[in-house]
């Protein structure tokens, strides 16, 4: 998204604005943004409280009980802890497929509406957006009330006869993906269409009149150039999909516990371990960091200008 | 001399509007042909139909005596160079020239030998590594020109490729074009509105207005000899002049001008009656004592090589006079009356 905004504006205007227009901005962000990630840096190495909190004493406990593990009573040898790792894992695969379902979906979607005549492309806009008024949590829940076995989805699809028994979609991997692709589809959609909006569509024409064939022209011309659109989209939907704790939580059971839902039962109620908690929270910032940075690498070599 | 391109009966309509009305024209092979007209006149959708970009609704479009009407674009032997360019902006220049023929899978060391060949030829080697927008306009246009030669294409199409040029670099890209033309001996169509452009680089022009050809000729033809009042108004300046034909007889008009003085001047298709004359500005000459028209002189304007002179005849229609500014002409003084002559030829009749 950084990518897309310093593009749209020109070098000149970049180096002409002042640089204490940007107090505003670093107060913000030192107060709500860094401080916040600065304290739980420094709970993760705390020692635990049993009722929640922490004691202000060092301790590596939290992350050691997150990679290593010494059997049920602490005295065997020390041996990779699987649970949280395969916990990760199963959520970069969970917020992976959410986030190529989004693009199969959102890149026809945004192409559409960028080839729109352009006084009403912003009602189409407005369209994608128009669910977003209702909160998340609603939504979800309705979205679970939509796909259970005796639902309005299983039903329309057994009368068409496209099904014989109920679709059980409840508490599996797939209603979680469809709760995520749900949530997040528009955060693909939008940088996209800014992507497809900017090209120059003479070019297609031009790869054709040189005997490339559609395909080749969509593989050859038109991904490389709306690349930076399509990267910002999924990282809008990849990095907040690792983290959701509200789509598995309703629509996912035990078999589809992901990070967001394990950090969050960290700090809830009593059972919680806040050093436990900040410190998956710290592997889980750090993962998404080096997918950023990924980014930013893939970005700068496809954007040299 | 074979014919290239064969458009026949080709009419497109964009729901009610008709862009293009039952055009037919033959462009030789080897020959450098221009479409010129005004803005809206049809003629770059007719570009755009040979290309591929435009279906037709009726017609059709043979290149050497296929027909290709229903073709896609890729299946074209025929390059296009854009008005814009339309350079891809992630690749260097020589992948850009290389493009078309990567698609025609030729393989990568012929590729890019080729494409240093169509390089060299547009004077651009040393830039063969840079990306599109680290070029000038001028140089855009010559990889954009390139590119669309590297393939050999049967046709090269150029849409308004000067237009985005400052008036210098236009002047120099006209003989580079010709000279490119004759070279590699490849049909060039090339869309303009100016006239001037279509006149010194042209074989033959095709004159369009309102989706129809209005005429086709050589430069000569089409200035001298203009078939209507369209054609007459529309390339270089004319003075037209309602008259009265008195009657034609084998091919002569005896015809009255405004003033009441008796001329004659060729005519066809043409019978007695109220119609135009056109005369051009630089065919007509002061002289002293009897002349065809009497005028008074309004305005002399001077535009370095040339003075234009603003006369205005007894009834007050406007007629203006192009004179060279040598030193051993009398310049008319504002307000005089003075004596006009046409030269030999130069009243050409228009039917209304």
């Amino acid at each position: 998204m950084a990518s897309l905004i310093s593009q749209s504006g020109t070098k000149d205007t970049k180096q002409a604005t002042p640089i204490r227009l940007l107090w505003p901005t670093w107060v913000v962000i030192g107060f709500f943004l860094l401080l916040p990630v600065l304290m739980m840096a420094v709970y993760s190495f705390l020692t635990k409280e049993f009722r929640g909190g922490v004691i202000w004493e060092f301790s590596t406990a939290a992350y050691e009980q997150f990679f290593v593990t010494r059997g049920l009573f602490g005295d065997e040898p020390a041996q990779i802890e699987w649970t949280y790792i395969a916990i990760f894992w199963r959520s970069l695969w969970q917020a992976g497929l959410a986030t190529i379902v989004c693009l199969i979906v959102g890149f026809p979607t945004a192409w559409f509406i960028a080839t729109r005549p352009a006084d009403s492309r912003g009602i189409w806009l407005f369209l994608i957006t128009i669910p977003y008024w209702v909160n998340l949590l609603i939504r979800t829940i309705s979205l679970k009330f939509l796909i259970r076995d005796n639902g309005p989805m299983n039903d329309v699809l057994m009368s068409f006869g496209v099904i014989d028994s109920p679709l059980s979609l409840v508490n599996t991997n797939t209603a979680v993906l469809l709760g995520l692709f749900y949530s997040y589809l528009p955060f693909m959609v939008l940088p996209i269409y800014a992507a497809v909006e900017r090209y120059n569509f003479s070019l297609s024409e031009a790869a054709s009149d040189l005997y490339a064939s559609r395909w080749v022209t969509l593989h050859e011309i038109v991904l490389p150039i709306v690349k930076p659109g399509i990267v910002a989209g999924c990282i809008l939907v990849f990095v907040p999909s690792l983290g959701a704790f509200l789509a598995p939580d309703l629509l996912g059971g035990a078999k589809t516990f992901m990070i967001g839902s394990l950090i969050e039962e960290q700090f809830k109620g009593t059972q919680g371990n806040w050093p436990f908690g900040a410190a998956v929270a710290m592997i889980l910032m750090t993962l998404v960091m080096i997918a950023l940075l990924f980014y930013a690498h893939a970005a700068s070599k496809g954007g040299k200008e | 001399m074979g014919i290239a391109i064969d458009i026949e009966g080709v009419t497109k309509r964009f729901g009610s509007f008709t862009a293009l009305n039952d055009v037919s024209l033959a462009i030789n092979d080897n020959e450098f042909f221009t479409l010129l007209g005004p803005s809206g006149c049809g003629k770059t959708t007719l570009l755009r139909m040979i290309a591929g970009f435009e279906g037709t609704s009726e017609g059709e479009i043979r290149l050497f005596g296929e027909n290709i009407a229903k073709l896609d674009p890729n299946l074209r032997p025929v390059n296009t160079v854009f008005q814009q360019y339309a350079l891809f902006p992630h690749m260097s220049v020589i992948d850009n020239v290389a493009f078309g023929l990567k698609m025609k899978g030729i393989d990568h060391v012929a590729r890019r030998k080729r494409a240093g060949e169509m390089l060299d030829m547009v004077h651009l080697v040393p830039f063969a590594d840079r990306m599109p927008n680290q070029l000038s306009g001028g140089q855009q246009q010559r990889v954009a020109l390139a590119r669309a030669l590297a393939p050999t294409p049967k046709v090269l199409l150029l849409d308004e490729p000067l237009s985005a040029l400052d008036l210098k670099l236009r002047q120099a890209m006209r003989v580079e074009l010709k000279t490119l033309q004759q070279d590699t001996g490849i049909t060039f169509i090339f869309v303009t509105h100016d006239q001037e452009e279509a006149l010194t680089m042209s074989d033959r022009i095709a004159v369009m207005s309102a989706g129809r050809v209005q005429q086709i000729g050589t430069s000569r033809d089409i200035y001298e000899a203009p078939q209507n009042r369209f054609v007459a108004d529309f390339i270089g300046e004319t003075n037209l002049l309602a008259v009265l034909v008195e009657d034609v007889s084998g091919g002569v008009a005896r015809l009255t001008l405004p003033g009441g003085h008796l001329i004659q001047c060729p005519a066809s298709g043409i019978g007695a009656g109220k119609h135009h004359l056109s005369i051009r500005p630089e065919r007509l000459g002061f002289v002293v004592g009897e002349g065809d028209l009497t005028v008074t002189v309004e305005r002399v304007i001077y535009l370095g090589t040339d003075l234009q002179v603003i006369t205005r005849l007894d009834n007050g229609e406007a007629l203006n006079v192009r004179m060279q500014n040598a030193a051993r002409v009398a310049v008319p003084e504002p307000g005089a009356r003075v004596a006009l002559k046409l030269e030999e030829g130069a009243a050409r009749l228009l039917a209304d």
